[in-house]
């Protein structure tokens, strides 16, 4: 163990490898002990269990966020289809512990699996098309994929959706929202560090080097089509590994959710986190989830507070309204992102009182 | 044979309104290379403007459809103004979802003042416009929308051959750097793009209304329908919307007609995935030649 840094002064960096850490200094990595520490150890036990249900949402979402930031983020090819790949997930995990008596365990990696061949089949497309045309392409592989599990009625049971029921891990029960909490934070951190540390080698590297010139990328050596279809693999697998999770949380899952605006949402935690940001996806999560549930206790308090009760019907609609509002304030005015906000706080802080 | 020529009808007339629809996503698309979201949203709020005037300030029926299309105008010019004038030279993905946001926005805003229940313009067609060919009767409103739509086309058909503005849009939509060192004012003709797509959009959403009944969900909906129609017909054509726009309406009645209902609202998007895969720019599309 060398000598421990706390604090940069200055790029001194002499070698690749240093380059390329994790953490640049040990302030980032003692901080994050502590914050994971904090995470599994304190938060679920202080919190109420409606604090841990939107813990749990979060937690769940910023998955399917984190790889769908590796898609749009890193290779550069936008995908409107997460909804349905995070729909496929749900459906995959519900009927693989129903049907075919899979544990749930077994059930998480291989609904991501699933979901992981379904995302390379849609975007097959990408051999061809670029920008809007993928993104078109890919809005088009939503509408059908909602189809097929609205019409499959065999596999899907129709509008009437699944009944998964309570599952469990290794003889421990998922039932409450705690035991809950612990498998989706640990998901969450082993995903990060694994998108992390991806986004470090080769593979990385040439993800990057597609969304920034598609053809120098080509020139370079880097087989496209391979890499465009490994990120749309990748990135499925997460949705649908979060999709397995919703799945087993929820208990039933029907069709209804996964639609169109669940894709919008999933871009809209991405661009307000912040766009080929590993953090950013999950602070978009937050921003979001935690807008969402703003938004719909100020509706539940307008429509119990006496006064103001009949106008119930006609609030809700602004929460759709203000959502629209927020994705178009970011874009205009951070188009960086929350991640971008949080870096400019913590280097004035970190440069105080030099701070230009 | 009753029943075919019943399906002919409903698609062409169908296909007529998408082609409409379809022909300001075209043109916003065409001289800005914007991909809007919120077309939908921009039929529905035509069409909303219109029944308040019509409906509850009973202006008389011209006036108020005058009136009606120089509000969307001005609204497409605010709107690009606003928001789409910063987004130039932005990342694809940014200017998207700007227009999603956007089309969340209008949504919300009209569900708050409208709500999600179907309205009706008051009967307002005559009578006289009703057609019997052999044994089919054509409801007036299908006529009306005919009418509307040959007009339109021959009109902007028209705009862009001969008028000044017209050239303009095209010279923009052709090379934008050249366009602009020849003197061309293209901030304007993006401007002018955007408050024409709302005027044509306000225009199909009338004609959906007097259909259809008014209805804020099913109006949006039609702007994710036109995704189909323009990839078919071409991104950057508007001969390829309309034929792309009726080629999309008889596919879905005929599916309705004959296969089934439900396979009716997924026909088109599959339709536009084997397009895309055999001919990405569409039927009329212009090839950018660019091998990777």
């Amino acid at each position: 163990m060398g000598r421990r840094r706390f604090s940069e002064c200055g790029n001194l960096k002499q070698s690749y490898e240093e380059e390329l850490t994790l953490f640049g200094t040990d302030f980032g990595r003692y901080w994050s002990v502590v914050g994971l520490a904090m995470l599994l150890g304190l938060v679920p036990l202080a919190s109420s269990p409606y604090v841990l249900y939107i813990l749990n949402t979060i937690g769940i979402y910023a998955i399917a966020a984190l790889g769908l930031n590796l898609l749009i983020g890193f290779t550069g090819q936008i995908s409107l289809g997460h909804g349905a790949f995070f729909g496929v997930g749900a459906y995959a995990a519900a009927v693989l512990t129903t049907k075919v008596g899979c544990p749930y365990w077994a059930a998480l990696p291989l609904a991501g699996l699933v979901t992981a061949t379904v995302g390379m089949v849609f975007g097959v497309p990408s051999v061809r098309l670029k920008h809007l045309y993928l993104t078109i392409a890919t809005l088009a592989g939503q509408f059908i994929i909602e189809y097929i599990l609205v019409q499959w009625d065999g596999l899907t049971g129709g509008a009437e959706g699944i009944l998964v029921g309570s599952s469990s891990i290794f003889g421990i029960s998922l039932g409450s929202d705690r035991a809950f909490y612990y498998l989706i934070f640990i998901s969450l951190i082993l995903l990060t560090w694994i998108l992390s540390n991806l986004m470090r080698t080769r593979f990385g590297r040439a993800f990057v080097a597609i969304r920034d010139n598609d053809r120098a990328a080509e020139g370079m050596g880097i087989a496209l089509f391979k890499f465009k279809l490994l990120s749309f693999g990748i990135s499925s697998f997460y949705a649908g590994y979060a999709g397995a999770l919703f799945a087993g949380y929820m208990l039933t899952i029907t069709p209804e959710p996964f639609n169109m605006w669940l894709s919008i949402e999933f871009i809209a935690m991405i661009i307000i986190g912040g766009l080929g940001n590993i953090s950013g996806a999950v602070f978009g999560t937050v921003f979001i989830v935690l807008l969402g549930e703003t938004l719909s206790t100020i509706t539940e308090f307008i429509m119990n507070y006496g006064p103001t009760s009949g106008f119930s019907i006609t609030i809700a609609p602004l929460r759709e309204f203000i959502f629209g509002l927020s994705i178009v304030l970011f874009i205009m005015f951070e188009p960086k992102g929350l991640a971008e906000v949080w870096r400019i706080v913590r280097s004035n802080f970190r440069l105080w009182p030099f701070s230009y | 044979m009753e029943f075919f020529l019943h399906l002919l009808l409903n698609g062409l007339s169908l296909g007529f309104l998408y082609a409409l629809s379809a022909l300001g996503f075209v043109m916003i698309y065409k001289s800005s290379s914007v991909l809007n979201f919120a077309h939908g949203e921009l039929l529905a709020i035509g069409a909303f403007l219109f029944l308040l005037l019509s409906t509850w300030a009973k202006l008389p029926i011209p006036l108020a459809f005058v009136l009606t299309l120089a509000g969307s105008f001005i609204l497409g010019f605010i709107v690009e103004r606003l928001f789409l004038r910063r987004m130039i030279g932005e990342d694809l993905i940014q200017v998207i979802m700007l227009t999603v946001g956007l089309a969340a926005m209008f949504k919300g805003l009209m569900l708050f003042i409208f709500g999600g229940d179907i309205h009706q313009y008051p009967k307002f067609l005559p009578e006289s416009l009703n057609l019997h060919i052999g044994i089919i009767q054509v409801p007036s409103v299908y006529v009306a929308t005919f009418i509307i739509g040959i007009l339109f086309l021959v009109v902007f058909g028209l705009f862009f051959k001969y008028s000044t503005q017209g050239i303009y849009m095209r010279s923009v939509a052709d090379n934008q750097p050249a366009a602009l060192s020849l003197g061309v004012h293209v901030q304007r003709v993006f401007a002018l793009s955007w408050a024409i797509a709302a005027l044509v959009a306000a225009m199909s959403g009338i004609v959906l209304g007097v259909l259809n009944g008014i209805n804020v969900h099913e109006l949006s909906a039609i702007g994710l329908k036109v995704f189909p129609v323009v990839i078919l017909g071409g991104l950057d054509s508007i001969a390829g919307a309309i034929v792309g726009g009726v080629i999309i309406g008889m596919l879905e009645t005929f599916t309705g007609g004959y296969l089934s209902t439900s396979l009716r609202e997924i026909i088109p998007y599959i339709v536009l995935v084997v397009i895309l895969m055999v001919k990405p720019y569409g039927l009329f599309g212009i090839k950018e030649i660019e091998r990777v």
